[in-house]
């Protein structure tokens, strides 16, 4: 009998941000978020892994195709963030503030629609080298 | 000869853009990196010196120093910053990994003490993309 089995797919994308809640004023903006809210933004290469799990289709062997998965990633996530400003130019972060979890959940809200059912995703995405966060966790 | 190396890191804004040409012709020739609102990099920086050991530390440079003056004359300066907009070294110039190397080398070179000879700056913008000035 087949068991689940989980495929990743890793892309990248460079874009600038700063964290800050525009109900605060500047003095806790720069006290909970320190240096990530200062006003000219700054940026990070994020890289992106997705996660895609399930048991392989009998008639091709693939959890998913991970051509397809690439492509998928790079027309709604790499077009919507890549060399962008995510708090300027970006209709998911106009509102929110783009945290690392916050554009973990964000990308999976855009892939999860184009993902087969059957199969469960999972997001990890890496602000750095040394933070990344999960979701779901 | 020993070389000695110190790994560094900022997270920073920037774009690239020349003020003297036309809109498009920026998108041509710099594509998404001209973009008017920034995008960003996790840079790693690489310093390295060279010299001979010490006899009596067996140290080319006392890393933590040399970690202390990076932050100081460049981390400092750069981190979680705009490039274009923050850094006074990188003023009036094109805000490439190639003239941020050199800007680096340039605050660095002047607070090594004697004998300590800089050897090079290595610059990765992305995990796929650097460069290295060796200070000719």
């Amino acid at each position: 009998m087949a068991r689940k089995i989980a495929v990743y797919r890793r892309e990248h994308f460079n874009a600038a941000h700063r964290l800050y809640n525009s109900k605060w004023d500047a003095a806790t903006n720069e006290k909970v978020f320190g240096k990530c809210a200062l006003p000219n933004y700054h940026g990070h290469n994020y890289e992106l892994e997705v996660k895609v799990s399930g048991k392989p289709d009998k008639r091709t062997g693939f959890v998913m195709d991970l051509k397809e998965l690439s492509d998928l990633i790079r027309r709604e996530i790499h077009s919507r963030f890549d060399h962008k400003n995510l708090n300027l130019d970006t209709e998911e972060f106009r509102d929110l503030n783009p945290t690392a979890e916050n554009i973990a959940m964000v990308i999976y809200r855009l892939l999860r629609p184009h993902i087969d059912r059957s199969r469960d995703l999972q997001i990890r995405l890496y602000e750095t080298p040394r933070n990344f966060v999960e979701y779901p966790a | 000869m020993v070389y000695l190396t110190r790994l560094e890191h900022f997270n920073a804004a920037h774009r690239l853009f020349n003020r003297a040409w036309s809109y498009e012709k920026n998108e041509e020739v710099f594509g998404k990196c001209a973009n008017e609102n920034w995008h960003g990099h996790n840079y790693e920086l690489y310093v390295t010196v060279m010299g001979q050991p010490d006899p009596e530390t067996g140290f080319v440079f006392d890393v933590k120093k040399l970690s202390q003056l990076i932050r100081k004359h460049v981390i400092e300066k750069v981190d979680h910053r705009n490039l274009n907009m923050d850094v006074d070294f990188m003023k009036g110039k094109m805000c490439s990994t190639e003239n941020l190397a050199k800007g680096i080398w340039n605050e660095l070179k002047p607070h090594l003490p004697g004998g300590v000879t800089l050897h090079c700056v290595r610059l990765y913008e992305t995990p796929r993309i650097y460069v290295e000035y060796f200070g000719e």
